[in-house]
């Protein structure tokens, strides 16, 4: 590895993607040979991923399972991840280049920041992650798609955003609530029926873990909650405080008091 | 035809430390230090968007004097370094030794094959796990490295300030008492530096995966006392 130094004019700036590009390290972009999806059935994908905004920040949450066709191909991987310290972002989609693109972007960044002396906005940040998703879209329509959630606290403006993309790059700000993957069609009505202004975190976090309830009640790709072996949603909250993942104890009483609630046990 | 005059081997690079060392010797000093829980980088630097100290790595730390733009060109080659490094890798594979070399072998080249030396003196710090795990790199406009695991004075008067630091140094103490050593230091016995004449930073064992943080405003005030 030779010590990156530049002349001014091939300088690539506070960008990580763009140093990876100029030293001829970025990713292997579309091969026409592999145009076809032969092959790529056996590829993991993960699913359903949601966020919802409360009165201090955003909920982000996701459930645990990645799927290869018909098969279950991973119980516990996680989707939900901090892009930077206050910031989150989740993935559905193919699993390998979605954690790659996570990788990415927190390189990118924390680079930036590290480079700059100042981290970039958070609207700068969402669009990094769209530019992202626009060089992946040759990959994308191979059958690897990529569909992020990104989240974060806005220091200028004092409140939580969310922002929901699309595999060309498509960045579209939502108001209250996204969700992508499979299951998101279920879980956006019970994000929607519940919602409310000024939600507090307890109600937030009760809200989420039921929307990825209902999602895997209806979607056989989205994973429910695993009480034999331990296995809950990814949750987490971002604040003024910053990004911060809901301990596993709490996501499994949470469940415990949901699954009560629908036997009809806790009457 | 003019005979070009000879210059003797011994002059040409007297010369060219000469030259170096007098453009290093206009600048305010820094110190680095460690204390309990890190490594104190404490420069003196009324700028408040110019910096000296900057954060390379989760663990490592960065400080140079001298030239503004050749330090800082080379600060963002060692973010850039130790990115990529650990993006190809693992985190854990990125270390200050293996940026310190590579720092070395670019001032060395700079000092002898280039038009002028670079006018920059630089100190990589990297933040042990454990107390007494921390390293001190010290690398001067030659590519000469040096390495401690106490202190190190870079800049102006390094010699006088290091005398001083010297004096009332000591290992495993607080922060708050490391910083007032090393800021007694650089000011000296007839002046007394504020929070706005210096720049402060520290690579913390308690401050998560980037240990890099600064001490500004009034949280550096309340430490000054």
């Amino acid at each position: 590895m030779t010590f990156p130094l530049f002349t001014p004019s091939e300088d690539p700036g506070p960008s990580f993607v763009g140093l990876l590009a100029r030293l001829g390290m970025d990713r292997v972009e579309s091969d026409p040979g592999f145009g076809s999806s032969k092959g790529l059935e056996g590829v993991a994908h993960g699913t359903t991923v949601l966020a919802v905004r409360f009165a201090d920040g955003v909920v982000m949450a996701g459930d645990r399972r990645a799927t290869s066709g018909h098969l279950i191909s991973h119980r516990s991987i996680e989707k939900v991840f901090p892009a930077d310290s206050g910031s989150g972002v989740a993935i559905a989609g193919a699993a390998g280049p979605a954690m790659e693109m996570v990788r990415l972007f927190q390189l990118q960044l924390e680079h930036y920041e590290k480079v700059e002396g100042n981290p970039l906005s958070l609207e700068g940040k969402a669009n990094q992650l769209a530019l992202m998703l626009r060089s992946h879209l040759p990959v994308a329509m191979m059958g690897l798609p990529v569909v992020p959630l990104f989240a974060g606290y806005d220091e200028q403006q004092d409140r939580g955003r969310l922002f929901q993309f699309d595999i060309t790059g498509g960045r579209y700000e939502e108001q209250d609530h996204a969700a992508t993957g499979t299951g998101s069609l279920h879980a956006s009505t019970v994000m929607k029926l519940r919602f409310n202004d000024g939600l507090s975190a307890d109600s937030a976090l009760d809200l989420v873990i039921e929307a990825l309830f209902q999602a895997a009640d209806e979607d056989s790709a989205t994973g429910g909650p695993d009480m034999v072996r331990g296995i809950y949603p990814v949750l987490a909250t971002i604040t003024s405080a910053g990004f911060e993942r809901v301990p596993d104890e709490d996501v499994a009483s949470r469940t415990m008091m949901l699954l009560d609630r629908l036997t009809g046990s806790d009457r | 035809m003019t005979v070009p005059m000879y210059v003797s081997p011994e002059q040409v690079m007297k010369d060219r430390a000469d030259y170096a060392r007098k453009g290093i010797a206009r600048g305010r000093a820094a110190v680095a230090s460690t204390y309990s829980d890190g490594v104190l980088l404490c420069a003196e630097n009324p700028s408040n968007t110019l910096r000296k100290v900057s954060e390379i790595y989760d663990r490592i730390g960065f400080m140079g004097v001298g030239k503004y733009n050749e330090f800082d060109q080379l600060r963002i080659a060692g973010v850039r370094h130790a990115d990529l490094k650990g993006y190809s890798y693992s985190r854990a594979d990125v270390d200050a030794r293996w940026l310190a070399n590579q720092y070395a072998q670019i001032l060395g080249q700079y000092f002898t094959h280039e038009m002028k030396p670079l006018e920059v003196e630089m100190l990589i710090a990297e933040m042990g796990t454990e107390p007494g795990g921390d390293r001190l790199f010290h690398l001067l406009y030659d590519g000469t490295v040096m390495d401690t695991t106490t202190h190190v004075v870079i800049g102006g008067e390094a010699d006088v300030i290091r005398e001083r630091l010297e004096a009332s140094w000591a290992s495993g103490v607080d922060l708050e008492t490391a910083l007032g050593v090393a800021v007694d230091a650089l000011a000296g016995p007839d002046r007394t530096l504020s929070p706005d004449d210096l720049e402060v930073a520290v690579l913390a064992r308690d401050n998560g995966r980037r240990a890099f943080r600064r001490l500004e405003g009034e949280a550096l005030a309340a430490l000054l006392g």
